[in-house]
């Protein structure tokens, strides 16, 4: 059968990641338009959720466990995918554009000698062929691609594609494979995680914070709405290269690209480049005291007003209402 | 030891993105091109472990047209040793770029390069991965850390949360992201010395297209939303509005 999908699934800690559920129904719905199957495969040790998979519409994965790839190895990870992908003759591989979907990609591209496009917002299918879009220069212009191999690697922006469930509720077919010699010359040894915190690029709610806050010394009125909310801290690019903030919150085009339900923006004037970076917020609410500022131009709902005043209020109506 | 950093001449990021009357590429009118972001840090972490090892040689690798040699002329000023401008003097996809650069990487016999995480052009972050792999080179992305002992590499590299830390050896690519360190201003001196320093051309390996861009569009652009009020008293509305209206809270 031509076009065979293989959604890689990424799991940390032996659990599927959210990610990697709309992988499983982004490759599902492919399948059916282009008429074919879609199978899932997933590299580590001992894993709790697979079973998961069948409600997101794929009926069979291949578990490639070794203990020793419990962790990312770029090099063993893509040995057992590329194998596992010649030998089941799968042309069209679909990933997550997470760290580790990123990554690991290109590697596979080049082993299949396949076509890699990354961070697709949007796949659609005319005939036979595959049309990709993707965000290019941080989001200020989409591209559509015309993949020109028949081989395929496809990694999708997080959060666009939502995974809907679907009627199926059997427990899919679970192979597992036991991975013999791993190929370890690139592992990953320790995780570092950040202390507590919520990454901006996984948040669904995003906080954040830019010159207009005037020193370090008051993100702590960003970090009190954003820990009632649930939220992420992020930062202005001007307020990371003051050192105020860890480059790991910039949001914009030297930093993260975001889309998520809500972003806030505090004191932030709204450069191009920041906005490229968090504009396809479903909502952006604005707070900031020039009310000429470019960032009112794409929020929903702005304050112009003095944010030391406004911020603890926010953040104590909204305790009112959890 | 000789050290590759590879370098990309791109818009400067306060461009206004324009669509070319090809309806697939962006109107260059106007537009300040510059050296990518992230291959600053590149040059920077080259620039360093040369100094720390004490010897070798850093070669700077673009690939462009002409006006590339400006990308180039700021590394060499920075304190790169020399330049190769590999000529193309149209767009490539991203296997294009890594087969030319995997191709003078070879020829330079280089065992560790650089470059950034990602061009902010294209924004694909995926060429440090394909050069490697056409090399059968390790690779590491997304570096903030690297610490090199002879063969070994240990770096960590920024992932959801928190480091990842990665154990490798040589040769490596290392894709730099900004945090891995400070880069250098080019000092006048640097920028004089940098006139007398060899740029070799050449024409890059030639490739077949894996991918085709055949339309670019601007985004839909947001409309302007409301101004709820000018201080704290529009606060109850704009929770009203998020809880009701927006329904995100």
């Amino acid at each position: 059968m031509a076009n065979k999908i293989l959604a890689v699934l990424e799991q940390r800690e032996g659990s599927l990641k959210r990610s990697a559920f709309e992988v499983v129904n982004k490759a599902a719905n492919l399948a059916k338009e282009l008429n074919t199957i879609a199978e899932a495969v997933v590299v580590g040790d001992a894993i709790n959720n697979l079973n998961e998979i069948s409600k997101y519409g794929i009926q069979k994965v291949t578990h490639l466990k070794n203990s020793e790839l419990a962790n990312y190895s770029s090099s063993g990870y893509t040995e057992a995918i590329s194998n596992l992908a010649k030998e089941s003759d799968f042309d069209i591989l679909i990933l997550s554009n997470t760290a580790l979907g990123k990554d690991l990609a290109p590697h596979l591209s080049i082993k299949l000698d396949a076509a890699c496009v990354v961070d697709c917002i949007k796949i659609s299918v005319s005939g036979n062929e595959i049309i990709c879009t993707r965000p290019t220069y941080a989001g200020k212009a989409l591209v559509d691609l015309k993949l020109l191999s028949n081989k395929k690697v496809i990694t999708i922006r997080p959060n666009v594609f939502k995974a809907q469930v679907t009627e199926n509720s059997n427990p899919p077919e679970i192979v597992v494979k036991d991975i013999t010699s791993a190929n370890l010359r690139s592992k990953v040894t320790e995780f570092k995680k950040s202390e507590g915190k919520l990454d901006v690029s996984e948040a669904d709610i995003i906080v954040s914070g830019g010159r207009g806050m005037k020193g370090p010394e008051n993100f702590h009125l960003i970090e009190e709405l954003a820990e009632t909310l649930g939220a992420a801290v992020g930062a202005s690019r001007a307020v990371v290269d003051a050192g105020w903030r860890p480059h790991s919150e910039q949001v914009g085009q030297t930093g993260k690209t975001v889309s998520p339900t809500l972003y806030i923006a505090c004191g932030i004037s709204g450069a191009i480049q920041h906005l490229a970076g968090m504009s396809s917020s479903k909502f952006i609410v604005a707070i900031n005291k020039d009310k000429d500022a470019p960032i009112f131009n794409v929020a929903d709902y702005g304050i112009t007003g003095d944010l030391f005043e406004i911020l603890p209020v926010l953040t104590s109506e909204i305790k009112k209402v959890k | 030891m000789k050290i590759v950093v590879c370098a990309s001449h791109v818009p400067d990021t306060a461009t206004r993105v324009k669509v070319g009357n090809d309806g697939k590429t962006i109107d260059p009118a106007g537009v300040t091109f510059i050296i990518n972001p992230y291959d600053e840090y590149a040059v920077e972490e080259a620039l360093k472990t040369k100094e720390k090892l004490g010897s070798g040689e850093v070669v700077v690798v673009t690939l462009g047209s002409d006006n590339s040699k400006e990308t180039i002329r700021k590394a060499l000023a920075m304190g790169v040793d020399s330049g190769v401008l590999l000529k193309d003097e149209n767009p490539r996809d991203s296997l294009g770029v890594a087969k030319a650069l995997a191709e003078e990487i070879k020829a330079q016999g280089a065992q560790l390069i650089f470059m950034g995480k990602q061009s902010v052009d294209y924004d694909n972050s995926i060429v440090g991965q394909l050069t490697a792999e056409l090399l059968d080179y390790n690779c590491v992305s997304v570096v903030v850390k690297l610490d090199l002992d002879g063969e070994k590499v240990l770096a960590e590299r920024e992932i959801e949360g928190g480091r990842e830390v990665v154990q490798t050896s040589l040769p490596v690519i290392i894709t730099c992201q900004k945090g891995l360190n400070e880069p250098r201003y080019a000092s006048l001196k640097g920028i004089m010395a940098a006139k007398k320093k060899t740029i070799e051309e050449k024409a890059a390996a030639s490739y077949t297209p894996t991918s085709e861009v055949i339309s670019m569009q601007l985004p839909s652009g947001k409309q302007p939303g409301r101004i709820i009020g000018s201080d704290a008293s529009a606060v109850p509305e704009l929770v009203r509005l998020l809880k009701e209206e927006a329904k995100v809270i």
